[in-house]
């Protein structure tokens, strides 16, 4: 059993606040996304785990055990690096049974394992070459094995995937899955890409500025953000936000936004002004008038390929709809914009917390 | 070729020529025969050429022994050196600790004087110490001299290191210590080579700390000297005294210009 308590964890450097005061909980063989934009302090809350980064406060359990004090060699982690460290100046053999070798493991057992992880990351035939023979995919996976090759309760990972072309970066996200599937490693996994968070993760840590703002599944994360700013950097294109006002009317709730009015079907917990959120492709254009509708202007078509994207004008804002491929509309022309109901967020337009449908 | 290419290009052989004149000019009256070397006007390239300049001055007294002393002077030089400067580097390439820029700055201080206001006091102090007219103390001097450089070679061979090596060491079971020594001392090992050899050369030329500091254990610069300067030796002795310090200088300079380059290239960085 490899669980990750975190407790109360803060890290400064001089005046600057990297981790301000954070607790998480990680499940025994969960896949956990820390994901934020840089200078967030996910790497330094992943180096803090590996007992890289001394922490000025806080406590690190990993199974049941306290590693706070520890080094990093005695924590039961592996990690994978940005860079992927391969140790240049050996041989890729030599680089994945290292950690073997640091724990005096039998030679034979070195050799047997360091087949077995060569095996799942299909790297066996690169052996005798050194590191600068590798292409980046190559050196990623060596990277992998040598760290998979010492059977880690944890597994932790730094954008591992950053450095590679977009398709082998798709590649290498499948295999990471499986491999994850297949090893059940608690695995911590540090991105800035939300769409490897969502992919890989069966929990997504969101973090700004050294605090965590949600921690929650991908699904959940995606389509109940708890604050403007995840709402804003999950998704491509992000949430759109939109100010409008909660009214109470013939005792049902309605958001007026734009002219429109929608009615909120769960009803609101809030009255007047709220920031609206509604995802791009929960929202359907129609060429007639309609009081549950926005008003709004076409100002430029994309197609990108499965679905196009509508940039629209409503007032002085501006709202990203996808639209099927087959959607036709010239510049300029009036539509009106109906929200699915069910799926707008409301949030505090001062905090940008989402408020809680009653 | 463009009026640019032209310009560099004459720029490089002048520059060349201002360093490689003197050593040729050098070179050939080396093993120039002693007569023709008296003659007014002497010819740039003389009728023929003997090695009886260069056995005359290996034949001289003390030649041998001063060569010895200064072979010893430099690898004593070398150890004290880099026991001092190596951990100086890597600690500056590798940790921010408070005053980490007041070090950087002070290790150039020794530069701030010239050698010639330290003689005095240095010849008395060492004279105190027991130190004068030693090896070991021509070696401290020497020492003192090649701290900065090997400091800023140390620590640009170590930048240039990336530190992630040695923490995935960590994390993979090693000590601080092992991770140093598995992956970044072998990785520095090329780099550190390469300052040794310039340390080498830094004391093997030393002239003025090693005349000030011995009377009769010479180091070979200082023999040279002395037997210049006290004894006015023959020209073709000198000539063939400055070759012989110029050689070995310039193999190893040869044989390690491409670190120095990149060495200095990542310091500059």
């Amino acid at each position: 059993m490899a669980e990750i308590h975190l407790t109360r964890l803060r890290k400064t450097y001089g005046k600057i606040e990297a981790i301000k005061d954070l607790s998480l909980d990680i499940r025994d063989g969960e896949f956990l996304v820390l994901l934020g934009p840089s200078g967030c302090g996910k790497t330094t809350t992943l180096r803090a785990i590996a007992g890289l980064e001394m922490l000025d406060r806080g406590r690190i359990l990993i199974g049941g055990r306290d590693v706070t004090l520890l080094p990093p060699g005695r924590r039961g982690i592996a990690m994978v690096f940005q860079s992927y460290a391969v140790f240049p100046h050996m041989r890729v053999y030599d680089n994945i049974v290292f950690g073997l070798r640091m724990r005096h493991v039998p030679e034979a057992d070195q050799r047997r394992r360091a087949q077995e992880a060569a095996d799942l990351l299909q790297i066996g035939h690169l052996f005798d070459r050194y590191p600068a023979q590798l292409s980046g995919g190559q050196r990623q996976r060596v990277a992998v094995a040598r760290a998979i090759v010492m059977r880690p309760d944890v597994l932790l990972m730094d954008e591992p995937l950053s450095n590679l072309d977009a398709l082998l970066r798709l590649h290498m996200r499948a295999e990471l899955k499986r491999l994850h599937r297949e090893l059940r490693a608690t695995t911590v996994y540090v991105t800035h890409d939300q769409v490897e968070a969502l992919s890989l993760g069966d929990r997504i840590a969101v973090m700004r500025e050294g605090e965590i703002v949600q921690c929650a599944s991908p699904g959940e994360i995606y389509d109940r953000p708890a604050s403007r700013f995840v709402g804003g950097f999950i998704g491509s294109p992000p949430m759109n936000f939109l100010t409008g006002t909660v009214a109470h009317r013939n005792g049902a709730a309605h958001v007026d936004v734009g002219g429109a009015s929608i009615p909120l079907p769960s009803g609101a917990a809030v009255a007047g002004e709220v920031t609206i959120g509604i995802r791009p492709e929960h929202i359907a254009v129609e060429f007639t008038p309609s009081a549950e509708a926005v008003p709004a202007s076409v100002s430029v078509l994309e197609p990108i390929g499965s679905y196009q994207l509508l940039t629209a004008q409503v007032g002085a804002d501006v709202i990203k709809v996808s639209v099927p491929p087959e959607f036709e509309a010239d510049p300029g022309r009036r539509i009106w914009l109906r929200f699915d109901p069910r799926r707008v967020r409301l949030m505090d337009p001062q905090t940008g917390a989402a408020v809680a449908a009653s | 070729m463009t009026l640019r290419n032209l310009g560099l290009s004459a720029a490089v052989l002048l520059i060349s020529a201002w360093v490689a004149l003197p050593l040729v000019l050098i070179a050939i009256a080396a093993f120039t025969p002693r007569e023709l070397l008296y003659q007014w006007p002497r010819p740039f390239w003389p009728e023929s050429f003997t090695l009886e300049t260069m056995r005359f001055f290996l034949r001289s007294t003390g030649v041998w022994q001063s060569t010895l002393n200064s072979v010893m002077v430099a690898v004593l030089t070398i150890a004290l050196a880099f026991a001092i400067a190596a951990p100086a580097g890597y600690a500056i390439a590798r940790f921010r600790f408070r005053g980490r820029d007041s070090v950087q700055l002070a290790i150039l201080m020794v530069k701030m004087f010239p050698a010639t206001v330290l003689s005095i006091p240095l010849a008395v102090a060492f004279i105190r110490w027991r130190l004068y007219d030693t090896l070991l103390g021509v070696a401290i001097v020497h020492t003192a001299l090649s701290i900065p450089f090997v400091i800023v070679i140390v620590t640009s061979v170590f930048l240039g290191i990336s530190y992630e090596l040695e923490e995935a060491a960590m994390t993979l079971g090693s000590s601080r210590a092992q991770a140093f020594a598995r992956i970044a001392l072998p990785m520095a090992l090329p780099g550190l080579a390469a300052s040794a050899i310039f340390t080498f050369v830094l004391s093997w030329n030393e002239v003025f700390a090693a005349t000030i500091l011995t009377l009769n254990n010479r180091t070979l610069p200082a023999l040279i000297i002395d037997s210049v300067l006290g004894a006015g030796a023959p020209l073709h002795f000198r000539f063939a005294g400055g070759f012989f310090m110029i050689v070995p200088a310039l193999i190893i300079i040869f044989l390690i210009r491409r670190y120095l380059l990149t060495l200095w290239g990542v310091t500059v960085r």
